[in-house]
């Protein structure tokens, strides 16, 4: 248990600075894509595909 | 240039995608705990279950106590004063799989060994509520009627063996009669089960005459748990979080 | 076509019956004889069926030729499984009330009836619930018939098949005692080739869509199929003690065993009981409201956001435990993070509700589907609470993790399922429409006062034993006993299954409904565009 200090810093050093960036990464992608204004279209298109069954 | 299109037009890709995204949380948090050397402690005197303590083990999971009794002491001091020294990795490095459970409708177990007597956890587990009238525990009188059978012991300890606990030959092939020789403890065969199985305690658990019985197994391992390891060398008070 | 589905169930029922002739023991025995029967009664039922695989509900000419079929019989599955399950989840209830209940004997106690209880809910009821929708969903959203000839009767069959093994299993003592993967290792190999068939009968049916978007529904399915096949898969490995026992041991032991469940056990939460469940939501609530997803955008975010973040959460379930500091820090951050998404998808779920409010009044359906995403939010915001380590102090091993799991299982999971059910009945029996709206109406309210009684129970009763247990007197010693903290929670046990005793009631409602609208029958009622409350003289809003 006495060892778990400094992996425990580590880790915590890893997470604040590639985890970090890697989320923001991650996430500014999927903002993108979703909000860019080229797929206003698209998607309100894929909205209605419930509605075209039957 | 990348375009999320495709994904959701090709749902191989999809699947892809899904399948990575939801690797990296377990690879990065599980496997480091398989080389990571600090995870389990180094600690002396955790052993391999005698066989007699392996089948009280299987009865334990049988009966699902795992759903209302915890073995897993946090270090708190009202939970090292109520169970005892908080609980090491150490102590379930051979506990296939682990029983640190999730509820305590009952008390933690994680060190009930050698706390009561044989009779009261016999008595205990017979009539709960004669020992402990707010008890909600179910009784389990059939363990005291019921023959153990482990007649299949030594694949038993093959199977854990097979998975990394270091049973030996040796052990393997007096499986039975170190199984025998726990609830006998005038025969000849309990030196060489404490040979193999340093500590073990050797006693007719159920105070029955005759075969082996579950209640047998079951007290057996229920008086060795958090007995193994020596806390003389170690100091709760300085470990509380 | 037929004769090829003749191969395997043979080679299905030659596998059960030699494991039934070397059983080890009397439950493999038992197994083997219905592995056995499993393959005998498939040949029967497809000679029977006649080539029948199964068609639409309502046959559109010029349309696409469904198998609605089977989702017929996941309807009556799921239906029969979710009463089944509430009905053992009240007596475990009472037996914790009174302990009496337990009988003293070895298959009624409640460490065995408490995993038939959370199996019998989680994979019976909500599994058939998530194997109906999805086949209902991805023929719909990609106006395609479901793939694989007689794969999804396998798939079905086979699922209840596991269920009984698993059932049966745990009433006679055999578990692996790994929570919510309770099954030994021949019933999770058997889950494991209906899961793959059920993934390929998935994604044939995607294949053959003629819309070129997979719309948003079809992820969290697809999300919740894969996922789940990778926890099962490992957190299942285990070393039998020969090929006919039913005993095994598995691969991991200790703090890796612990984390490797928890990572099961929290993601079984996760995609099981979220991302499937959410596929749910993004196909049926549009439907009911007649007005698409409030944001198609936040659905995406939602999507990837959800799925990244969930997977880390499962150390939050091992705070303060062996398992290192590090492991812990990284599940809670996790599981505060996951508020985020999970308050996406509240959203988006209940605005796709605004300007239809008013419906709320007039359509106890849409009322089910809108308090499940309520309850779905009110769970999301516990859960990150009781994941940051000082507030997991305090509540873990007590009730108030139990009275959590059911706000999310009994609100989120079971009203979100009563509402497909209650959108699939008629249109998958054919009726004109439900036998009656006022039932469901009553439903909603047994369910929902069921589940207040029962997480404010909860609720108190765990923070009171937590304090409890933590209580020193004036000279320092510990205040009260373990027993003394057991004597406290018994009124709240009571009120606990006075709360689930509502629920089974709705849960019965909901089956006599399904009943009489498979029969095709309409109770005669008062209609609900004249709500009793709104004045005769007075025109309508």
């Amino acid at each position: 248990m006495q060892t778990t200090g400094t992996e425990f810093e580590q880790v915590a050093m890893f997470a604040q600075t590639w985890g970090l960036v890697y989320l923001t990464v991650m996430f500014a992608g999927v903002l993108i894509y979703a909000l860019r204004p080229g797929a206003r279209k698209k998607f309100q298109d894929a909205a209605q595909i419930p509605f075209k069954e039957d | 240039m990348f375009d999320h299109s495709k994904i959701e037009k090709n749902s191989i890709l999809m699947l892809i995608g899904i399948l990575i995204v939801v690797s990296i949380g377990g690879l990065v948090e599980i496997a480091p705990l398989f080389y990571l050397e600090s995870t389990i402690e180094k600690v002396k005197g955790v052993r391999p279950y005698t066989p007699l303590e392996l089948a009280g083990r299987n009865i334990y999971i049988r009966e699902g106590c795992y759903n209302c009794h915890s073995q897993m002491v946090r270090p708190f001091r009202d939970e090292v004063e109520r169970y005892g020294h908080y609980s090491l990795a150490a102590e379930s490095m051979y506990d296939h799989p682990f029983q640190w459970g999730s509820k305590r409708t009952g008390p933690d177990l994680a060190r009930v060994g050698a706390k009561y007597s044989d009779e009261w956890h016999k008595t205990h587990l017979i009539d709960p509520r004669a020992l402990v009238p707010e008890s909600v525990m179910p009784g389990y009188p059939f363990l005291a009627e019921t023959t153990l059978r482990y007649k299949d012991i030594e694949d038993h300890l093959i199977a854990n063996k097979m998975v990394g606990v270091p049973y030996d030959d040796d052990m393997i092939a007096a499986a039975r009669a170190d199984l025998e020789a726990q609830v006998d403890p005038d025969s000849d065969g309990v030196e060489g089960l404490q040979a193999r199985y340093p500590g073990a305690q050797a006693r007719n658990f159920d105070a029955q005459p005759g075969l082996p019985t579950e209640m047998d197994a079951l007290i057996a391992y229920l008086q060795v748990l958090g007995t193994m390891v020596d806390f003389k060398a170690y100091k709760a008070e300085d470990n509380y979080r | 076509m037929t004769f090829l589905v003749f191969l395997p169930l043979g080679l299905i029922s030659l596998l059960g019956l030699s494991l039934a002739a070397g059983a080890d023991d009397a439950v493999m025995y038992g197994h083997g004889l219905l592995m056995a029967a499993f393959g005998f009664l498939g040949v029967f039922w497809v000679i029977s069926r006649d080539g029948d695989i199964g068609g639409p509900a309502k046959a559109v000419p010029g349309g696409v030729n469904y198998n609605d079929a089977v989702i017929r019989a996941g309807l009556i599955a799921s239906t029969f499984w979710g009463v089944v399950g509430f009905s053992v989840g009240l007596v475990i209830a009472l037996q914790l009330a009174f302990p009496v209940l337990n009988l003293d004997l070895p298959w009624t106690s409640f460490g065995r009836l408490r995993p038939l209880h959370t199996s019998a809910v989680i994979f019976a009821f909500g599994g058939n619930v998530l194997m109906m929708t999805s086949f209902h969903v991805v023929q719909r959203t990609c106006q395609a018939r479901l793939a694989g000839g007689w794969a999804p009767w396998f798939v079905f069959w086979g699922y209840q098949l596991f269920l009984l093994m698993a059932a049966s299993g745990y009433v006679l003592g055999v578990t692996q005692s790994k929570e919510y993967a309770e099954p030994e290792w021949y019933a999770d190999l058997w889950l494991t080739v209906v899961w793959v068939v059920y993934l390929l009968v998935f994604l044939g049916t995607l294949w053959r869509r003629k819309e070129p978007h997979i719309y948003v529904a079809n992820w969290f399915y697809l999300a919740f199929i894969v996922t789940i096949a990778m926890l099962h898969i490992i957190n299942n490995l285990a070393m039998p003690v020969t090929l006919t026992s039913t005993k095994s041991y598995v691969l991991f032991a200790g703090v890796q065993d612990a984390l490797t469940q928890w990572w099961y056990g929290h993601n079984a939460v996760g995609f099981f009981l979220t991302a499937g469940f959410l596929g749910i939501m993004y196909y049926y609530v549009p439907k009911q409201a007649e007005r698409p997803i409030y944001s198609y955008r936040l659905s995406i975010v939602h999507f990837w956001s959800l799925i990244f973040i969930y997977i880390w959460a499962g150390p939050h379930h091992l705070h303060y435990t062996a398992l290192p500091d590090w492991a812990q820090t990284l599940g809670m951050t996790f599981s505060i993070m996951l508020w985020m998404p999970s308050w996406g998808g509240m959203i988006n779920g209940l605005m796709t509700l605004s300007g239809a409010w008013d419906k709320l009044r007039t359509d106890p359906i849409l009322r089910l589907l809108a308090i499940s995403i309520a309850f779905y939010g009110m769970s999301t915001f516990e859960g990150p609470l009781m994941s940051i380590k000082a507030v997991n102090g305090l509540s873990h091993y007590t009730d108030w993790t139990i009275g959590h799991v059911h706000s999310g299982a009994l609100g989120w999971v079971g009203m979100v399922s009563f509402g497909a059910i209650y959108f699939l009945a008629p249109r998958m029996f054919a009726s004109e429409k439900l036998y009656s709206l006022r039932l469901v109406s009553a439903h909603f309210w047994l369910a929902t006062v069921g589940i207040v009684l029962y997480a404010s129970a909860m609720w108190v009763s765990g923070i009171m034993q937590g304090l409890m247990w933590r209580a020193y007197d004036s000279l320092g010693f510990l205040e009260y006993s373990f027993a003394e903290t057991v004597e406290a929670m018994h009124p709240f046990y009571v009120i606990r299954a006075l709360g689930g005793l509502l629920y089974v009631i709705g849960g019965f409602v909901m089956a006599w409904n399904v009943y009489q609208t498979a029969k095709g029958r309409i109770r005669d009622e008062r209609p609900y565009e004249s709500t009793p409350a709104a004045p005769q003289t007075a025109p309508a809003e």
